[in-house]
């Protein structure tokens, strides 16, 4: 019975997880980019949101609905203004510039908000759960996996149904002929870029509802995004979901057994299906 | 027409001479020098190599590791295993950091080949977190809080009492040298053996892989050899240095040891800095951060903050660093690697 | 004039692959540009729609200096580009690689993806197929389609009839009347001299990043065009 529970909380932790790796997962499928501050930019986004929570009284939820345009704002100028300038066949120099930025962003984040370990507070929501029968789940975890769902669903429909969809694609496959159909490139990658900080913003809430954070966490939910990314295949975004949740397996897997084993088993799943699978779950046919 | 091939320049004549005069006098600066000094040199010494090593690998090689940490934590932890399990003497177990991180490098280069472009950087990382949950996990080394070398494995280091009684300093001091004198051993043997090693055929076919994969093994180099030994080399030699910082430091916990700041994110700056791609530039890298270093390490993390702006800013208006710069205005290069014709009377 | 290249140079790197060329295209006119393999040929297109830069006053449209635009901006002035090896999107369905084409529309022009259709009938029963699962002519009519969705007023053809079979290489080219029907001035550019002679008004040869000839089609010899194409006869 214990282990039943191990796997639903496991695969509802996955949901997390899946959240972290969307927008990495979107950007690297568009422009090949890896953001090394992509953890940092969601605990950035999770204090952008506790900003907000605490200058406005509002509940986190509607605190992410104000933070995701301003992170939209941010991922699209790094892109526009930053990154662009050095996208090319040479993956170095924008590896190391957001190598850079991670650096910065703790740091920065340490001086302003110190090494206190934050939260956001959900009311409630926190401690309410769901009685499944054999298993009772927090409310708060399945409502990160349904969002997870929600947001993978919303951008396969993205992806797929809509003209900007069609010019990520046409952009990741070659964007020298996607702009002799007069779609400029480094605009579609800002875009990609923003509604990946919308994504962040989306984790960065749960994160924040769910656990602690402080500015030094961001390297470990960077681990986390991309083995979900890479346990998926690249450019699966259902992929990562199932990744995310074979992680959070793992993991609550490696606590029972354990708790000092827990982030070890599930980098172990991760280097696990490297092993069998390297190009994952769900490759993509075409790369 | 005749013609030669040469990577030789003038200025590369004049640097050879003066690098030696340069190692000689680092020789015997121990003689004359304060320990400040040799303790100031011993950090830029092995901040210098492992940036050299990171420049082979992600510079020359295209392999960007974001996972160096692993190697020195791994190098570390073997001399301490060395000392404390075994009871060697610190410097012989130094020789445990090389074969261990050679031992680790293996794996990590197993899975991590097999991670296309820029995921091949993740992958280093993560293997060098899975190192360092596992070495928190080894409780006669001290698990997750750490432990420090014996007091008498530190007091009688061979070679000490010998130094000490040569330069008439404490044994305190004395250790300095010792592992100063180390430190200028691998740094020198470092560079030589990169200088070497690009200069023959193997650089040739790094370039070659560096620059396109594909078109590299169409022309017949066997780029996953190349590769290879690359990684194993520098993984080799970063345990090394990692092992002789930690005997200098004497204290080790695992997130001090697996830092990826200290041993990564400051390592990568170096090259970015001073120039990524030639051997000069982790010189003048090294150079600029033990500065900014001295001057500005007191502020904690604004001063990482600046250094991660510096990066950032290096990257986008100057991406071959300072030495990129300063080849540019004069054209010099003291360690010149590309080759060039030379058309006899001409 | 339509399109006027004036003293236009290019080069890779250290290697320099157009020595000044001079060109223009009427409104509505079909010009071929001929020569060998190497001659520069797609090099000009290339600089033309703006996947290489200029400088700005090398090339004009409608006497504006487009020459320093880059490719978006080229195409929204009404400049389309089937590229040389057709370029389809290997993630985009045949219908989807259309659609791409005339995401960036100007005016209502006649080009719709019905009118694609009605040209080349056999595109419709593949809308659905990623575009990379059609065979050559196929994909060569879907790279076609895909420039004609934006409406240009100018479209330059890259090669259109390289490694296809005389037949499909006659579909291809009997779709020509219908786009020049519809006001578009068309560049060719072929090694095919024949196909070229047959349907422009005027040829331009390359050789070696020059012009070597240029004639209104009717008047060219074989001799006249065997020496702009190899050099001087021995
Ligand atoms: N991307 C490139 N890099 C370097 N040289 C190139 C490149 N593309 C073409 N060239 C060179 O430029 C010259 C002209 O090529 P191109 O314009 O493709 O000729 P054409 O289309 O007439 O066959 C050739 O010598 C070719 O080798
Ligand atoms: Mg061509």
């Amino acid at each position: 019975m214990i282990w039943i529970d191990v796997l639903v909380q496991g695969i509802l932790l996955g949901g997390l997880y899946a959240l972290f790796a969307a927008g990495l997962s979107l950007v690297f499928g568009i422009m090949r980019l890896v953001n090394l501050a992509h953890g940092d930019l969601i605990v950035f986004a999770a204090f952008a949101i506790l900003l907000i929570t605490g200058s406005t009284g509002l509940h986190p939820f509607l605190a992410a609905l104000l933070a995701a345009p301003l992170m939209f704002a941010a991922g699209w100028a790094l892109q526009r203004f930053v990154l662009n300038r050095v996208m090319g066949k040479d993956i170095l120099p924008p590896l190391l510039i957001t190598f850079g930025l991670s650096v910065a962003l703790q740091n920065g984040m340490l001086e302003i908000f110190s090494a206190d370990s934050q939260r956001l507070a959900a009311g409630p929501l926190e401690s309410a759960s769901i009685d499944l029968g054999p298993v009772t789940v927090g409310t708060m975890p399945l409502l990160t996996f349904a969002s997870a769902v929600l947001v993978i669903f919303a951008l396969n429909r993205i992806f797929y149904t809509t003209a900007l969809g069609r010019a990520f694609r046409a952009v990741s496959d070659d964007p020298t002929t996607a702009s002799l159909m007069g779609i400029n490139p480094k605009s579609v990658f800002a875009i990609a870029t923003g509604l990946a900080m919308v994504i962040v913003t989306i984790a960065a809430l749960y994160l924040g509802m769910r656990s602690n954070f402080d500015p030094s966490i961001g390297p470990a939910r960077l681990i986390y995004a991309f083995e979900a990314v890479i346990i998926g295949g690249l450019g699966s975004l259902w992929g990562t979901l199932l990744g995310g949740a074979i992680i959070g397996v793992a993991q609550t897997i490696g606590a029972q057994l354990n708790p000092e084993w827990q982030i070890l088993a599930g980098h172990l799943a991760f280097l696990a299906v490297l092993l069998i699978r390297p190009r994952g779950l769900f490759p993509r046919a075409v790369d | 027409m005749a013609y030669t091939v040469t990577t030789r320049t003038r200025a590369s004549s004049i640097a050879g001479i003066i690098a030696l005069a340069l190692i000689a006098f680092g020789l015997v600066l121990p003689a004359f020098a304060s320990r400040s000094l040799i303790q100031d040199l011993f950090f830029i010494l092995t901040m210098l190599t492992l940036a050299q090593l990171w420049n082979l690998i992600a510079g020359f090689g295209g392999m960007v590791s974001v996972g160096q940490q692993a190697f020195v934590g791994i190098g570390a932890y073997a001399m301490f295993a060395g000392v404390i399990l075994m009871g060697w003497d610190p410097v012989p177990a130094i020789l445990l950091g090389g074969l261990a991180a050679f031992l680790l490098a293996i794996p990590m280069a197993f899975f991590a080949f097999r991670l296309t472009g820029a995921y091949f950087a993740i992958g280093t990382w993560v293997i060098a977190e899975v190192t360092r949950l596992l070495i928190a996990q080894w409780k006669t080394l001290g698990g997750g809080t750490g432990t420090s070398l014996p007091r008498e494995a530190t007091s009688d280091i061979m070679g000490v009492g010998a130094i000490a009684s040569l330069f008439d300093l404490r044994d305190a001091a004395a250790r300095d040298v010792l592992a100063y004198w180390l430190a200028l051993a691998l740094a020198v043997g470092t560079m030589a053996a990169i200088y070497a090693l690009l200069r023959s055929r193997t650089g040739l076919a790094l370039a070659a892989v560096r620059d396109n994969d594909n078109a590299a093994r169409s022309v017949g180099v066997d780029a996953a050899r190349v590769k290879w030994l690359v990684f194993l080399s520098a993984a080799t030699m970063t345990g090394l240095v990692g092992a002789l910082i930690y005997v200098q430091t004497a204290r080790i916990s695992p997130d001090a040891a697996f830092s990826v700041t200290n041993w990564t994110a400051y390592v990568i700056f170096i090259a970015v800095i001073g120039g990524i791609g030639r051997l000069e530039g982790p010189i003048i890298g090294v150079l600029v951060f033990w500065g900014l270093q001295t001057a500005f390490a007191d502020y904690g993390s604004w001063y990482l903050l600046a250094l991660g702006l510096l990066a950032i800013a290096t990257m986008l208006f100057a991406p071959r660093g300072l030495w990129g710069l300063i080849a540019d205005r004069w054209g010099i290069a003291l360690f010149p690697v590309q080759r060039r014709l030379i058309f006899e009377g001409a | 004039m339509l399109l006027s290249v004036q003293g236009l140079t290019a080069q890779y790197g250290q290697f320099k692959a157009l020595f000044g060329i001079d060109l223009h295209v009427a409104a509505g006119e079909c010009v071929a540009i001929i020569g060998a393999n190497g001659a520069g040929k797609t090099t000009l297109m290339r600089s033309i729609t703006g996947v290489l830069r200029n400088a700005p006053e090398m090339i004009r449209h409608n006497e504006d200096p487009i020459g320093a635009l880059p490719a978006d901006l080229i195409l929204q002035r009404g400049i389309a580009m089937v590229p040389e090896g057709r370029k389809l999107f290997p993630s985009l369905t045949v219908e989807e690689n259309l659609r791409i084409g005339g995401q960036v529309r100007r005016g209502t022009g006649r080009w719709s993806l019905d009118e694609i259709y009605s040209l080349f009938p056999i595109l419709k029963d593949r809308r659905h197929s990623p575009g990379t699962a059609l065979s050559g002519g196929q994909q060569q009519m879907v790279a076609i389609g895909r420039a004609l969705m934006s409406n240009p007023e100018l479209l330059l053809c890259d090669e259109i009839s390289l490694g296809l079979a005389p037949v499909v290489i006659r579909d291809i080219y009997a779709a020509l009347p219908a786009i020049r029907a519809s006001g578009a001035a068309v560049v060719i550019v072929e090694q095919d001299i024949a196909r070229a002679l047959s349907v422009a008004d005027r040829v331009y040869c390359l050789m070696e990043g020059r012009v070597t000839l240029q004639a209104p089609a009717k008047d060219l010899t074989r001799e006249a065009i065997h020496a702009a194409y190899f050099g001087a006869t021995a």
